[in-house]
């Protein structure tokens, strides 16, 4: 187990185009997430959410600032960063293999990099399936199971990995209100067992809530802080929680944050940067 | 509108039946939508009422006509956008009636230009689809629709895919044009809250083949507010909907559809909705 992934966030700007359009996605965010912490980013479409992950994970590159991961730089202006193992992403839409078995997509990553012999790989990963009630699925291949299934499957694979840090981009997206809900649930007992630093991203305010130790609003584009909002909700959580009255009251003031920045978004139509 | 007895079935010696013996009717003024278990055949019956297929048995007719193909007496609006990306928002609002030329165009663009301002769109009616966001390509076509005046309005899941707050915008804008204009339309979803929010008569269909369960009158009072969410009367309607989902979704489990799973999972650990 890696007990760090603190990741300090230093000014952290991204122009896209610098000489042409110019368009400023990030501006100057700043924020620190500790080791093992769960933090949620949320904020509307077109807020440059996506493009820090990006960022984070090695898939794309900072204009200005720093990123610092367990007090070494890990990505800053003319320091090309890799994806690597250490930071594992896991998508809005799959990215399982179809043609290889449950079992083999969850303990392909330590196995093909040498890290664990496959029979303990195996068993650890029949462990954290059990966990989350996944029990006797290992022999099926992805498209036999149903799509809430297949999520948790990937966030087993991510965590096979050993990652210091955990990247979601949305991960439930794709999924139904109630399905969705449950999943928060698998989520957080996942994270309850291992407690690695996560990086959330949603639209979603419950979702954000139901999850975070810290929720960070961000500003429509440029991308900016507007707030961080701590989450004192005791753990374990379960969905009983969103009628408690802490709960109310965390919702009502991100949703004061977040409805000025929608609105705005809405009215003005931003797209996403892809 | 309304179908009787249809059957719809594909494959070598049709062997692969999606509808049998469906009934129902479209209500006249109302907002009817249509819910069931994903992979129920939704979109097949939108298909069918649209005139893009043609049943293989029964009837499908509309005010007593039987429906033999596509016509502009019956729009669709799709899941994904299908706007003109080379033209103006201006130009794909005015397109059906300025190629059919029955009404003059400095008319047609008036009523076009005011459809946009109800849905916000004012300001971005010399813009490309391109450059507006999803939320706004919807908005758009919603109003692209609506120009041509149909008889029957089919809407095939059109905010799936937004983000969560985009969303409810959204069905407060489309609620706005229905509760204006009064005219038929069938929804179609896959979301329980969208469902019992939006409609007069809730649709239930059962899993393959594809039946009509039930038909639910939903009682809430208009103009819909968003607050109606948390009433006591939604609720149990949302119940009584989402028990006749779960019996069908565990029909379809204990049948071997794996991807019925999800639901079957949500309600044995959620029990009742509060």
């Amino acid at each position: 187990m890696s007990p760090h992934g603190g990741l300090r966030i230093k000014e952290v700007s991204k122009v896209y185009d610098p000489e042409g359009i110019h368009v400023v996605a990030l501006q100057e965010i700043s924020f620190d997430i500790s080791p093992g912490e769960f933090c949620v980013v949320v904020g509307p479409s077109g807020c440059g959410k996506t493009t820090l992950l990006n960022i984070i994970a090695g898939f794309d590159t900072l204009t200005s600032g720093e990123i610092v991961m367990d007090g070494s730089t890990l990505t800053a202006p003319g320091k090309r960063l890799s994806p690597g193992a250490d930071r594992m992403v896991v998508f809005q839409h799959g990215a399982l293999f179809p043609w290889k078995t449950v079992l083999w997509n969850v303990t392909c990553g330590p196995v093909l990099q040498g890290r664990l012999p496959r029979a303990q790989a195996e068993a650890q990963a029949r462990h954290l399936l059990a966990r989350t009630g996944l029990s006797g699925i290992e022999g099926q291949y992805p498209g036999e199971l149903s799509s809430g299934m297949r999520r948790r499957v990937e966030l087993v694979r991510a965590l096979m990995n050993d990652p210091k840090v955990l990247l979601l981009d949305e991960p439930f997206r794709a999924l139904d209100a109630l399905t969705r809900s449950v999943m928060h649930e698998h989520l957080l007992q996942l994270y309850d067992l291992a407690r690695k630093t996560v990086f959330f991203i949603t639209h979603d305010l419950e979702e954000a809530i139901f999850l975070a130790d810290r929720v960070v609003v961000m500003t429509t584009r440029p991308g900016r802080v507007k707030k961080v909002i701590e989450v004192d909700l005791p753990r374990p959580r379960d969905h009983r929680i969103l009628t408690s009255a802490r709960y109310g009251e965390l919702e009502e003031e991100a949703l004061e944050a977040i409805h000025e920045e929608a609105l705005k978004a809405f009215e003005t139509g931003e797209r996403e940067l892809a | 509108m309304a179908m009787r007895s249809v059957r719809m079935a594909y494959g070598a010696d049709l062997a692969k039946i999606v509808l049998d013996d469906c009934s129902f009717a479209v209500a006249r003024g109302k907002l009817n939508v249509l819910i069931g278990p994903s992979g129920c055949g939704k979109t097949t019956v939108v298909n069918l009422l649209a005139g893009y297929e043609r049943p293989t048995g029964g009837e499908i007719t509309l005010d007593g006509e039987p429906v033999t193909g596509p016509s502009s007496s019956r729009l669709v609006v799709f899941q994904e956008t299908a706007l003109f990306p080379w033209l103006t928002v201006l130009d794909n609002v005015m397109f059906g009636p300025a190629v059919r030329g029955t009404v003059k165009r400095a008319e047609v663009e008036r009523e076009a230009r005011s459809l946009l301002e109800m849905v916000g769109l004012k300001d971005f009616a010399d813009k490309h689809p391109m450059q507006l966001s999803g939320g706004m390509q919807r908005r758009a076509e919603l109003v692209r629709a609506m120009i041509n005046k149909p008889r029957v309005m089919l809407m095939d899941e059109p905010f799936r895919g937004l983000d969560a707050m985009t969303r409810k915008l959204m069905q407060e804008h489309y609620l706005r044009l229905f509760e204006e204009d009064g005219r038929t339309n069938l929804f179609v979803t896959s979301e329980l809250d969208e469902a019992v929010f939006l409609a007069d008569r809730l649709i239930v269909l059962t899993n393959l083949p594809t039946r009509v369960k039930k038909i639910m009158e939903i009682d809430l009072p208009r103009p819909r507010e968003i607050s109606m969410l948390g009433s006591r009367r939604f609720l149990e309607l949302k119940q009584e909907a989402l028990n006749l989902l779960h019996e069908e979704a565990l029909k379809a489990f204990t049948a071997g559809a794996t991807s019925a799973y999800d639901l079957v999972e949500a309600v044995g650990r959620r029990g009742p909705i509060r």
